[in-house]
């Protein structure tokens, strides 16, 4: 558990754009009716999304009043769940993960990096463009280490490209996403995997083949059923 | 090895296209009419043959849960949940699954509702999986357009299907927590009885499944019980997708068949333990929850259920953390205990106050600064906390610091002395990731 408040500077009012308002409607229509709570977790993160990626106490009772909801339960969600940021994190909001996988990788050579460039965690930079916090398993742990920013994740960090990685954020210039190391998802190294060559899974030859199993089981029932049958029409006697 | 026609997943690694017409050409959507026109019974009897043991953990058998669904009654629809909450220390399948292979996924789903008489499904991805999330969204608006699933689709069953999100807390990956959290609460766990089968989301019966249980079954039941069954030990059957993280060559996810030797894993797989195989330390083999197992156990054990419950551990979600001799491995065990600290959801007392309680303790002895007999009373604390709370992570919490006593206790020993040794009066280190 962790101890979670509001920020102390708030913003006087928040509205959802149109855009986000006829998202948040297709979001409600997903339950069935009466249970618009349902979507509060969706809605609070579009807020988020809209608003610098924090969630501010005004959102927090725009999406109460919409989802008829006391605010009290709106704010308990707020709190109770760690992706919502209560409080302003910068343009690129660093999330790394430090859980066993990928402390076992260097994800503490990876904090180092961020405490030498950002400083504390839970600190905005003072150019306003960055902050970092250590989250736990982010699920990406055949890639570790690894941390996501904003929405992305960024995978298979050592210093030397993390370091890269930062600069080019911080330049403005464009980044890739995933894989720092060139893999495509979670497979071995390049050239060091040896599953999953074999063309005929692709090419659509194999769709069908199992098919023969149910024929063969429907021509045995048909034969057995014909079977009964012939046998019931010679011996009539025998029928019932 | 498992041959590559025996694959399930053919698109894991995402060297394909994730859409619809290449999913098809990979068997992906092919004949479900006809499975789903052999009747429920069929596909239910099928799934029990098969012997598929659930894939998110606690390996309950998938064929056996689905019957527990009762009858559909109007006034309370039948639901199917999809556990997506992927967030198990050490595992990432499911969002291999989900960005690269989701229209299997989507198909399971469809057939394991019509096998629990089931109109809707929800899928719940954890939140930090946005580009995961939105691709299946892609994949599920394909499935609507290709009139798969819907209110009149092609396969005779109206099914709706919808993509859910959470916001970040492991303990959603609790199968009545995670219904709270759909409903709209915090992610508390619910007392079971009752359970999910007679009462849960809003109230009605619902089952919740992980993403890889539903994922394998179309292939099951196209292929055939049999087929499935024919992978692995008695009772461990199939095949199964193993994340292997840590001190490995080439971590990687892979799909093997189930009781494969853990030597051949890693060698097969992932290019060796680093450093050779006498730098093995110790393995994590079934993600964070489960008792670490020192290396001369592990080495020639098959992985499934059977054999590693038999080591004191458990297969979990088969994610595999392989720890070589540079570890620190009490520290290595602190920050799981850390991590259950933060997810303790903070209903049950035991589990709320003793995570941290062990964390501390756990810290202290990273750094050699505690008393012996504090070890015993770590042990003992440990087993006051393991069941006595309302969902198992009071137990998750428990099992890696009781293996790490039970396989450890001269590492711990061995820094206390060292310590001892040399006692300074700084303070200690590895507080600053809960200054909170």
């Amino acid at each position: 558990m962790s101890v979670r408040r509001l920020a102390d500077k708030q913003p006087e009012t928040f509205e959802f754009t149109p855009d986000n308002l006829a998202w948040a409607q297709a979001q409600i229509d997903k339950y069935p009716s009466g249970r618009q709570a349902s979507a509060v977790i969706p809605l609070l993160w579009k807020a988020q999304a809209q608003n610098d990626y924090w969630l501010p106490r005004a959102a927090i009772e725009k999406v109460a009043t919409m989802l008829d909801m006391p605010t009290i339960r709106v704010l308990e969600v707020a709190t109770f769940y760690t992706m919502f940021n209560l409080e302003p994190v910068g343009r690129h909001f660093i999330q790394l993960c430090g859980t066993t996988p990928c402390m076992l990788r260097g994800a503490n050579d990876i904090r180092a990096v961020l405490e030498k460039r950002i400083g504390q965690q839970r600190h905005v930079s003072a150019d306003g463009k960055f902050a970092w916090l250590e989250v736990e398993c982010l699920g990406a742990c055949c890639n570790a280490p690894m941390v996501q920013i904003n929405d992305d994740y960024y995978e298979d960090l050592n210093v030397e490209n993390f370091n890269a990685l930062l600069d080019d954020l911080a330049a403005g210039r464009p980044v890739k996403k995933g894989s720092q190391l060139g893999r495509v998802s979670s497979e071995p190294e390049p050239g060091k995997g040896s599953t999953l060559t074999e063309g005929a899974l692709f090419d659509g030859s194999l769709v069908g083949s199992w098919k023969a199993r149910f024929e063969e089981d429907r021509a045995r029932a048909e034969a057995a059923a014909k079977a009964a049958a012939e046998a019931a029409a010679a011996n009539p006697a025998e029928k019932k | 090895m498992l041959a590559d026609r025996d694959r399930i997943f053919t698109n894991l690694y995402g060297f394909h296209s994730s859409g619809l017409k290449e999913a098809q050409m990979r068997g992906a959507w092919d004949g479900t009419k006809l499975l789903i026109d052999r009747g429920r019974d069929w596909v239910i009897n099928e799934m029990k043959a098969s012997g598929l043991r659930g894939r998110g953990g606690a390996g309950f058998p998938t064929g056996l849960k689905w019957s527990f669904m009762p009858k559909p009654d109007p006034a309370r629809p039948s639901y199917l949940v999809v556990n997506a909450d992927e967030s198990e220390p050490g595992t990432c399948k499911d969002r291999e699954i989900m960005r690269n292979d989701p229209h299997l996924l989507i198909e399971g789903c469809l057939i394991a509702s019509f096998a629990m008489h089931a109109h809707a499904c929800y899928i719940y991805v954890r939140g930090e999986y946005i580009f995961e999330r939105e691709r299946l969204q892609a994949a599920v608006d394909e499935a609507y357009a290709a009139n798969l699933v819907g209110k009149n689709n092609v396969h005779g069953w109206p099914f709706d299907i919808y993509v859910h999100h959470g916001a970040g807390a492991y303990i959603c990956g609790e199968e009545t927590a995670l219904l709270e959290s759909l409903e709209g609460k915090k992610g508390m766990p619910r007392l079971k009885p009752p359970f999910p089968a007679n009462m849960g989301l809003y109230g009605c019966p619902t089952t919740v499944n992980n993403v890889e249980s539903i994922a394998v079954a179309p292939t099951i039941l196209r292929r055939g019980a049999a087929w499935f069954a024919g992978f692995g030990a008695k009772n461990n059957t199939g095949t199964k997708l193993f994340c292997v993280s840590g001190h490995v060559n080439t971590p990687c996810n892979v799909e093997e068949a189930m009781s494969l030797p853990f030597r051949e894993l890693i060698d097969r797989h992932c290019g060796g333990i680093r450093g050779g195989w006498d730098n093995l330390l110790a393995v994590i083999p079934g993600g964070s929850s489960v008792p670490v197992v020192p290396a001369h156990e592990i080495i020639d054990a098959a992985m499934d259920f059977d054999t590693l419950r038999g080591l004191k551990s458990g297969l979990g979600t088969a994610a595999v953390i392989v720890m070589d001799k540079s570890t620190d491995i009490v520290r290595a065990i602190a920050r799981i205990s850390y991590f259950y600290k933060h997810e303790s959801c903070g209903q049950c007392t035991p589990c709320r106050e003793g995570t941290g309680w062990m964390w501390r303790v756990l810290n202290r002895m990273a750094e050699g600064r505690a008393q012996k007999r504090e070890i015993d009373m770590l042990l003992e604390v440990s087993t006051q906390i393991e069941g006595h709370t309302i969902c198992a992570l009071g137990d998750a919490a428990a099992w890696p610091v009781q293996g790490l006593i039970r396989h450890f206790r001269h590492e711990i020993e061995k820094k206390i002395d060292d310590y001892a040794a040399n006692p300074h009066s700084e303070p200690a280190r590895g507080y600053s990731a809960a200054a909170e």
